[in-house]
């Protein structure tokens, strides 16, 4: 894999990736869920034309994917790389995709709104994703008739989204914070100024591999620079709680913490059946080891790769058959042993 | 389907009118044709493209409780009941055609209803300088209202200057 999540970011050992996607809607177009095919299909084929036309694109190498010529397979390769969402991988109406060739930029066309332009950075490069995506806007706004009110801004599909129709987000990763019980604190703490935070890749309401998301919800009233310093300030908080919470961990028992690390991966390199979520717990503990200097040998983007690698849809692509589930398990081991050992 | 003038009885009647070359649709009740079809008279270029038709509803039983102070999209016809259901607009109008319902959602969500953010290049120059009127007039009124009577001259003679450049341009 040759994408964005290979480089290494700022903050990288506890903020693992920063993402701003901004909300647009073309003028005198019903939103796509109540657009005919006819007219989604026009929506659709004008954002692909001045996205593969103009000039400065052709550096990004977008590829176009019309979601129904698309398999489930390789959608769902597109959500589990966070490129599109969930919901856009099962729509039925005439909807389509523009990714970059590093995978950094991706346009989801059709989904709630006509259009969602997202940038995804390694690290805390929220600043150098929203400006990413503000060029991609301004150079989609001067072919575009974007529906805009003086009032209320860019105009979206859910009142959540309207005004600067920019969502912020930034995947943390807070294993120390789980760890001792803070977390709890810290979200409703967010909660209360009007950050949202949830679990990534977890069932329920357990965070899997202690990731978690962290977003904007004002979208109105505030400017985008403001919405991205906001929550940069909020960012900074938990990061340095997260790390002081590390090394006092670390502290009160060397032994037991480190012990903890190695065996972690000591599984993830002789296990030959293995689950994602056990999987994505352990990648937790060694990642952390990796951060804290404990362990050396271990590579912490070969981690961030295995993440997206141990997923259903990445992992059956991989060894191009449908996986049963208890294939998957061993096919996913094996896997990880490989990846693993070439680090050693 | 009910009336889209009044938004109180069944239509029955389907007009379709050209304005500026596009064609739009209402649907509308018996009253509310009679009223509309004697504006259009008084408009003389109306009447040749003025069409209606009676379109056969089977007299449809309206949920008078669902539909009663129901606003209803023009354009995409969404009802504000529906967008209750989903929490979404059907289209950019539903905006303006819930105004006043969506005002209070609006400041629920977000704690403002109103936009400072990005300005499309296109239309930059024209609202940046109403928000910067805007923003003076504010000072303006904080100025009188605390008897700095120089400073709030100040201020008016500075709208005035803004005021006549986005009229000149
Ligand atoms: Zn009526
Ligand atoms: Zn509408």
């Amino acid at each position: 894999m040759d994408g964005w999540y290979v480089e290494k970011g700022p903050e990288s050992d506890v903020v693992v990736s920063s993402r701003v996607r901004l909300a647009r809607n073309i003028n005198n177009y019903s939103f796509p869920d109540r657009l005919d095919s006819q007219k989604a299909r026009e929506v659709v084929d004008n954002i692909k034309k001045i996205v593969l036309e103009s000039e400065e694109c052709k550096s990004y190498g977008f590829k176009f994917y019309d979601m129904h010529k698309l398999s489930s397979l390789d959608k769902n390769i597109l959500v589990e790389k966070h490129l599109i969402s969930p919901d856009f991988a099962i729509k039925q109406n005439v909807s389509g995709a523009l990714i970059s060739s590093s995978e950094q930029i991706s346009l989801m066309i059709n989904e709630e709104d006509h259009l969602r332009i997202q940038c995804l950075f390694p690290g805390m490069q929220l600043e150098n994703a929203s400006s990413l995506c503000n060029r991609m806007d301004d150079l989609l706004e001067s072919e575009l008739d974007y529906a805009y009110s003086v009032g209320y801004g860019y105009l979206t599909c859910c009142p959540t989204n309207i005004g600067t129709g920019i969502r912020a987000s930034v995947m943390l990763h807070l294993p120390a914070l789980v760890m001792t019980g803070y977390v709890r604190k810290v979200l409703e703490a967010c909660g209360k100024i009007g950050i949202a935070v949830r679990g990534i890749y977890g069932e329920n309401s357990e965070a899997a591999g202690n990731l978690f998301q962290i977003s904007n919800q004002v979208t109105l009233g505030q400017d985008e620079n403001e919405i991205i310093s906001g929550l940069k300030n909020v960012v900074s908080q938990i990061t340095e709680r997260e790390r002081t919470l590390r090394r006092e961990l670390y502290m009160k028992e060397p032994y037991r913490f480190e012990d903890n690390i190695y065996r972690a991966l000591g599984i993830l390199k002789n296990a030959r059946i293995i689950s994602a979520d056990e999987s994505l717990k352990l990648f937790s503990r060694v990642r952390m080891g990796v951060d804290m200097g404990i362990l050396k040998n271990v590579d912490s983007q070969v981690l961030n790769e295995l993440i997206l690698l141990v997923q259903p849809a990445c992992l059956q692509k991989q060894v191009d058959e449908e996986l049963k589930q208890g294939d998957r398990d061993r096919v996913r081991a094996d896997m990880i042993r490989k990846k693993l050992r070439f680090d050693d | 389907m009910l009336c889209q003038n009044c938004q109180k009885k069944a239509a029955k009647v389907h007009f379709t009118h050209i304005v500026n070359d596009n064609k739009v649709e209402v649907f509308l009740c018996d009253d509310c044709a009679r009223e509309k079809s004697k504006i259009n008279i008084n408009m003389p270029m109306d009447l040749s493209t003025f069409i209606t038709s009676f379109m056969g509803f089977n007299n449809e039983t309206v949920n008078t409780e669902r539909h009663s102070g129901d606003f209803v999209c023009q354009v995409c016809r969404l009802g504000y009941s529906d967008f209750k259901k989903t929490g979404k607009v059907g289209c950019s109008n539903c905006y303006e055609a819930f105004k006043e319902k969506l005002g209070p959602v609006l400041k629920r969500i977000h704690g403002s209803d109103t936009h400072t953010g990005k300005i499309p290049a296109k239309l930059s120059s024209g609202i940046k300088l109403s928000r910067e009127i805007k923003e003076l007039k504010n000072d303006l009124n904080k100025a009188v209202r605390d008897e700095e009577y120089e400073k709030a001259a100040e201020i008016r003679d500075r709208i005035k200057i803004l005021q006549s450049a986005g009229e000149g341009g």
